[in-house]
């Protein structure tokens, strides 16, 4: 505080009166410090994700959940079984399938909305898939816009969702830090980013006209870490991806590649057994793995809390060109 | 974790690292949160500082620093100004919400553009801010734009201002210059009503007294702005204000078990506490605060949990549970500060809907009081708001509302206008007076008639309980339409009439010599409820209490 602040540190006093002749209540502050009464971050982050969750329930005629298996489908699937309990999650998941997920995750998917009981629609681009679409032949940027943007308009509009949950976080990506809670798009299923309706407390704004729909980011507020941390907390259960373990990759410069594809080959000596991990889960063939001994969810946040490098410089497709992720986004992409 | 005696060595030492863990997750669990939002002038350095903020606490990642490296420099605003579209033009267009953490707190961030076009980008940002850091260039001083923020700020209720002179470098380090702002400042913070001003200067660039303090400014005393925002109070919740918990959806999973979804607004909710149904008025008890992790002693701002009652009550969306000591105001009538955010100006008489908790209405702005003049900060008259004007406004909805006024709830306190041809939201307000639609709605003289909704079963049965929510005298019945129903509807009833025909609603006033049906051209339930009330068929509370607004 500077001095001339300092001597006037309490405007309030001095100018109680508003200019309707109502005295200001005085604002009332505590110390700086953590007070039992107040919740904690985490819990003050349910909260918001729940109270969105609720709200897109009761506004949307057709809502979905978009689930990619990953550890913010997962929270945020948790949230959406809290936000409705006891009672079931109102609107189906839908998984995009590209055909390049990873065995594993396809295996999980399966097995754990089987036990919750939540229903799952998968949409794939069999048109695309039927054609031989790879990464390798097509390039990253054109196979992700056949067979996940294109693959999710479709299926967004052959069920006829008006409203579709994502789980990007906004400290994901520079263009995602950007992006509203309920985020508008037009009947092609753009974003324009230039153009976001503004979004003041937690006032949403649902409203569209025919053919345009919402997108809804529960999580915008989660870091990775408070991912983790409520992972943790929860003990909710995540592709075994994600842990660390001997796995057979092919090695290329700092670059580990799953050798889940036939594609993916590696030249003599680079196919090696590496400990290693997923720190995000894509298509296999654009998802790098990273090096690392954390084998329980705990050592992930303890490697995470040194980390010098975003989850996502390990993703292939995110840097194929300046801004590259919100193109995709203003396309229709997640 | 059990162990047993033939544990490997391996294991236990892999636990004690998990148990460091727990540790450091539950220290962090015990940091604070607080949400700060940047303000003031185009091209004043917020960015930049946030940037800067960022990269010298190191809580910005390698590779986000190398891509906005170039030629060993590193762009500072670029590490927030994340569309394509704002790194050609290299200014903010919309708000970037940026998250970073030090020992003693966690924060969000919220930089907003300082351009006057972009004026409702920054006040999105500012809507869930505890804090505002407004930025003054030192070379300039307060602009017409740094005043807007400002009042937008306080309007807002944001507690805290820290006002960061920036750009120190390009004026030498000046104490003169910075004392001279500072007066300024101060002068705006009085004028504008912000409790709590703190003043620093501060390059953006260079990081002088940014993270760290500087020795360039040896005349400034002060805290570096990260330490003014590690250490400025938080402003503690409304626990002793009364209970509000508005309705965002009923639960009712089976037979037994009948709960209304929502989030506590202030006060806090415990078992067997007295809260009123609203807008029925029905009193009753809390039963059980119900959540996924089991039942809660109390619930508090803002949780989001599931309450049960004691008795069988009358609650939906838009509804709200109450403290029974001390409800909210309902009413249909209030006076508010508008931010205007779209081109087409607001003008009196315009209608839009209104959004206000989970309650959305229809509402017409029945006069517009007065425009702020951000130049001299002073209250004009005028008929028309235009993009980014703030003014009082006067607003009559269709349906009671159940509001505080903002500045003693945030959240029962504030609404957005939106528009009603192309559902963009058109404005934000915030409640500053209020006139109370009063008990008696029932001595009303109001006009009856018999709605024929067909088969819509599920309509019919809201459409009766919110009529009688509204005290109107309501006869469901699936007889056909014959002249007992009519003569029970002179006698001041709604008729409410069901049948297996998928037909358009229809209306049907009594009051006239020949009653004529009248097709509504209406599907949802508040539309259909405007109607009748615009027919004249349900009584329009609050109009007798059309008077002394705005004291
Ligand atoms: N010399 C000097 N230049 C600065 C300082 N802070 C910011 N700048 C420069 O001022 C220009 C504008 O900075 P930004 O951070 O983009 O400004 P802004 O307030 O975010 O602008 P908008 O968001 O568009 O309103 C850039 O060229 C910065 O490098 C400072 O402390 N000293
Ligand atoms: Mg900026």
């Amino acid at each position: 505080m500077t001095a001339i602040a300092g001597e006037q540190p309490h405007l309030a006093d001095i100018n109680r009166q508003s200019h309707n002749g109502e005295a200001t209540p005085a604002i009332v502050s505590q110390p700086a410090q953590s007070s039992p009464e107040r919740l904690n971050h985490i819990q003050l982050l349910e909260a918001e994700s729940i109270h969105i969750i609720r709200e897109v329930a009761a506004e949307f005629q057709n809502p979905v959940m978009l689930y990619s298996i990953g550890k913010d489908s997962s929270v945020m699937l948790r949230l959406a079984q809290k936000a409705f309990y006891p009672a079931p999650i109102p609107f189906p998941l839908l998984h995009v399938d590209t055909g390049f997920k990873f065995r594993e995750m396809i295996e999980f998917r399966d097995q754990y909305t089987a036990e919750l009981g939540v229903k799952l629609l998968v949409w794939r681009n069999e048109d695309a898939i039927a054609n031989g679409a790879n990464p390798v032949q097509l390039g990253t940027q054109r196979c992700c816009g056949f067979l996940k943007t294109q693959a999710l308009l479709d299926g967004l509009r052959a069920y006829g969702f008006d409203a579709a949950f994502g789980g990007a976080r906004r400290d994901e990506e520079k263009s995602r830090a950007k992006e509203r809670i309920f985020s508008f798009r037009d009947s092609a299923g753009q974003w324009d980013p230039k153009n976001q309706r503004p979004e003041l407390w937690n006032l949403f704004n649902g409203r569209i006209g025919q053919g345009e729909s919402i997108r809804v980011f529960p999580l915008s507020n989660w870091t990775e870490l408070d991912i983790w941390h409520y992972i943790h907390l929860e003990k909710i259960p995540i592709v075994p991806l994600y842990l660390a373990k001997e796995r057979q990759m092919l090695v290329r410069g700092d670059s580990l590649i799953p050798l889940e594809q036939p594609f993916v080959k590696g030249l003599p000596g680079e196919e090696q057994w590496v400990k290693c991990r997923l720190r995000s889960l894509g298509c296999s063939p654009c998802t790098g793995a990273i090096r690392s001994d954390a084998d329980t969810v705990p050592k992930i946040i303890a490697e995470l809390v040194e980390m010098r490098n975003s989850e996502r410089a390990n993703r292939i497709i995110d840097h194929d060109q300046d801004g590259s992720m919100e193109l995709k986004k203003r396309e229709g992409y997640f | 974790m059990a162990q047993g005696d033939n544990t490997p060595t391996a294991v236990l030492e892999q636990d004690e690292a998990d148990l460091r863990i727990e540790e450091r997750l539950a220290a962090e669990r015990a940091k604070d949160l607080l949400r700060f939002s940047t303000a003031g002038s185009v091209d004043d350095g917020k960015s930049t500082l946030i940037g800067r903020l960022l990269y010298d606490s190191r809580n910005v990642y390698d590779d986000h620093v190398r891509a906005v490296t170039h030629n060993a420099e590193i762009d500072f605003a670029q590490l927030t100004d994340g569309l394509r579209a704002e790194r050609e033009q290299g200014i903010t267009i919309d708000v970037a919400y940026r998250f970073f953490s030090t020992a003693k707190r966690k924060f969000i961030i919220a930089d907003t553009p300082g351009h006057e076009q972009y004026t409702r980008n920054m006040a999105t940002g500012a809507s869930t801010a505890d804090v505002a850091i407004v930025l003054v260039d030192a070379r300039k001083g307060i602009l017409d734009q740094t005043r807007r923020h400002a009042c937008i700020a306080s309007l807002l209720g944001i507690p805290t201002v820290i006002a960061a002179i920036n750009k120190m470098d390009l004026v030498g380090f000046s104490k003169e210059i910075f004392d001279q702002h500072s007066r300024a400042l101060v002068e705006l913070a009085k004028h504008l009503e912000i409790p709590d001003l703190h003043v620093v200067p501060v390059s953006a660039l260079a990081g002088d007294n940014v993270v760290r303090r500087s020795e360039r400014t040896p005349w400034y005393g002060g805290k570096s702005l990260l330490e003014l925002l590690e250490t400025v109070p938080l402003a503690i919740e409304r626990s002793n204000a009364g209970l509000r918990f508005p309705v965002q959806r009923v639960l009712r999973p089976h037979q037994d078990f009948r709960g209304f979804a929502g989030q506590v607004n202030a006060g806090i909710v415990r078992p067997g506490d007295e809260v009123v149904a609203l807008p029925s008025g029905f009193r009753t008890r809390v039963r059980t605060i119900a959540t996924w992790d089991g039942e809660l002693d109390e619930a508090r701002v803002p949780q989001s949990v599931v309450l049960t009652l004691e008795d069988e009550t009358d609650l939906s969306r838009g509804d709200m549970i109450a403290a029974a000591d001390a409800p909210p105001h309902k009413t249909r009538h209030f006076d508010a500060t508008v931010v205007w955010m779209q081109n087409k100006p607001l003008r009196p008489g315009a209608s839009y809907f209104l959004k206000h908790t989970s309650h959305t209405v229809r509402a017409r702005v029945v006069g517009i009081r007065s425009r702020i003049d951000v130049e001299h900060l002073a209250q004009n008259s005028t008929n028309e708001l235009g993009l980014n004007d703030i003014g009082e406004v006067t607003i009559e909805t269709s349906r009671p509302l159940l509001a505080d006024r903002y500045r003693e709830n945030r959240t029962t306190g504030s609404f957005i206008l939106i528009d009603q041809e192309d559902n963009t939201t058109a404005g934000a307000g915030m409640i500053r007076s209020i006139a109370d639609a009063g008990e008696g709605t029932g001595e009303q003289q109001a006009i009856h008639g018999i709605l024929d909704v067909g088969n819509r079963a599920a309509l019919a049965a809201e459409l009766e309980r919110r009529l009688l929510a509204e005290g109107a005298l309501v006869l469901r019945t699936r007889a056909a339409v014959s002249n007992a129903l009519v003569t029970i509807a002179r006698l001041g009833a709604v008729v409410l009439v069901e049948s297996d025909d998928n037909q358009p609603v229809m209306f049907t006033a009594v009051h006239g010599a020949d009653p004529a049906p009248h097709e509504l051209a209406a599907e949802q339930l508040d539309e259909i409820l405007d109607e009748l009330e615009r027919l004249g068929a349900i009584p329009n509370n609050g109009d007798e209490n059309d008077n002394g607004l705005g004291i």
